[in-house]
């Protein structure tokens, strides 16, 4: 059944959209949305640094994306204007990212692939990788669900019921560096952020509790990838954006309905 | 009510000390709050209010001294504010499950005791003020703290409001003889409330009964002569007797807080 390129591309699409869609509530809820960039930029630093050191791609994006999210996570609450902080850091990651990647002798590499995913070629590797790291991400989420809800709500409401919301941050950190490592291949650095955040958008006028919203947004997300890929395939579209349009029309659709529902 | 001071405090803070950068926001402060009893610090904008509330929780490093908590020490918490963005779905049920999971039952009933029933299924965004306020009282005592601290818990109520919101607080503290410690701007109401007041201004200028604290010529210093109203109001509570000169005594306000000539009773 793997032996299909398409069953392959379709499990990858779907393993990243049903781990990065909750995750990305609370990239919502926190309103993280530059940090996600940030960590995602600073990934093809680490595609680049792989590159170079004859490293598998994942492991190097995994260890830049998670040293860009740490820096990120000690500099914010020190009064830094975050938003300036974080533009800059995620676009000179980016930057030197790309500058290094030319220096690497002998290897032609197409850029493309790692900025804007190449989900049609995904190895049986590569599907371990992401399905591992769905997996991982997942179960990191759901054990600290209640704990890391009650830190989006309140630091000290959180310090009261004896939670420490600095370490909850950190499993935020954690889980964000996961998912942009292993949806590179998928939608690339460019567009990670964008499988985080449009699923949440899109079913939070549908969602009553916070539960509902992170189970509604992994539907959209899967959902966004299976029907982009066959749309791609259709279209002869490249594959990681056109899986971003159709969660934007998706989304489009969510902000109608709503709002004909309060009108009506 | 129940009280018992030969028990340890529920809290102590010694000789603390809070530094941000180059500024000292508290120094040297002495509290402690004991089991049955309600402590609310007094202070203008500044005093380190809430840098205190911050230490205690644990949010705040002291640069000396040091808090204790009684063993295994069961806080709840009203924040000043919460704001809920927008994008986050959180009906009040789900809410006062937070962060453990409770019954239907155990959160209909904090809810009464709170004040609010039948607001469980309602979206904690469409609730008014003092809903709000009452919903985020209902989640601090669902878990039967033994200490509940009040930052500035009536903030954006309106005097009724709040008075009623204290009654709620003497009502919880009777029934299940929880310390409470609380911070407010809301002298008059206050002053009713409690047992014993500690005026803050970085350190600790006075303590004691609000009657003693409310002769206190610190306290007098920082609040101004208009301070006599919240006195005044304190002993019509306590002791039914009718003062009828307030207009007098409101003439006096300028030099505090504008709020309490406003929604001062006539």
């Amino acid at each position: 059944m793997l032996d299909d390129f398409m069953t392959r591309a379709a499990l990858a699409g779907i393993g990243t959209g049903l781990a990065a869609a909750p995750l990305g509530c609370f990239v919502v809820w926190r309103r993280m949305a530059y940090f996600g960039d940030a960590t995602a930029h600073a990934a093809i630093l680490g595609v680049a640094l792989s590159l170079a050191l004859s490293l598998p791609v994942v492991a190097g994006a995994l260890v830049v994306a998670l040293v860009m999210a740490t820096v990120v996570t000690l500099i914010s609450g020190r009064g830094y204007a975050m938003d300036t902080l974080l533009g800059v850091m995620a676009h000179s990651a980016l930057a030197f990212g790309l500058v290094g990647v030319t220096f690497i002798d002998g290897v032609r590499i197409d850029l493309m692939a790692y900025l804007f995913g190449d989900i049609l070629a995904v190895s049986r590797a590569d599907l371990a990788v992401i399905w591992g790291g769905a997996v991982l991400v997942l179960a990191l989420i759901g054990w600290r669900w209640s704990a890391l809800l009650t830190a989006t709500l309140n630091a000290d409401l959180a310090r009261a019921a004896g939670i420490d919301p600095r370490r909850e941050q950190l499993v935020l950190t954690l889980a964000l560096a996961v998912v942009v490592a292993m949806a590179i291949k998928v939608v690339g650095v460019l567009l990670i952020t964008a499988l985080l955040i449009i699923p949440a958008a899109t079913v939070r006028p549908f969602a009553t509790t916070p539960e509902r919203m992170g189970v509604l947004a992994a539907m959209v997300g899967m959902a966004s990838a299976w029907v982009g890929l066959r749309a791609s395939y259709m279209l002869d579209t490249p594959t990681g954006p056109t899986i971003v349009c159709v969660a934007a029309v998706l989304f489009s659709l969510s902000t109608v309905v709503s709002s004909l529902r309060r009108a009506g | 009510m129940p009280r018992d001071t030969v028990t340890a405090p529920l809290i102590s803070a010694r000789d603390l000390t809070v530094r941000f950068g180059d500024t000292t926001v508290l120094h040297d402060v002495d509290l402690q709050v004991n089991a049955g009893e309600i402590v609310t610090l007094v202070g203008p904008n500044g005093s380190g209010k809430s840098t205190l509330i911050a230490a205690i929780l644990g949010g705040v490093r002291p640069s000396r001294g040091r808090v204790e908590r009684a063993a295994r020490l069961r806080i709840g918490y009203v924040p000043q504010r919460l704001v809920l963005d927008p994008t986050l779905p959180m009906t009040v049920a789900r809410f006062l499950s937070l962060p453990r999971r409770a019954s239907a039952a155990r959160v209909d009933a904090a809810l009464a005791q709170a004040g609010v029933p039948d607001i469980a299924g309602r979206q904690m965004a469409d609730l008014s003020g003092g809903q709000f306020q009452r919903a985020l009282l209902a989640r601090a005592i669902l878990e039967e703290p033994q200490l509940l601290i009040l930052d500035e818990a009536t903030a954006g109520l309106d005097q009724p409001g709040a008075a009623a919101f204290y009654r709620r607080i003497e009502d919880v503290r009777r029934e299940t003889g929880c310390g409470v410690l609380m911070v407010s701007h809301d002298l008059h109401v206050v002053m009713s409330a409690s047992d014993r007041v500690i005026c803050l201004n970085g350190h600790v200028c006075c303590e004691g009964t609000p009657e003693v604290v409310a002769n206190a010529p610190d306290y007098r210093r920082l609040f101004g002569e208009g301070t006599r109203g919240a006195l005044a109001l304190y002993r019509h509570h306590h002791d039914h007797t009718h003062f009828h000169n307030h207009a007098a005594g409101h003439a006096h306000h300028h030099g505090h807080d504008h709020d309490h000539s406003k929604d001062a009773p006539h």
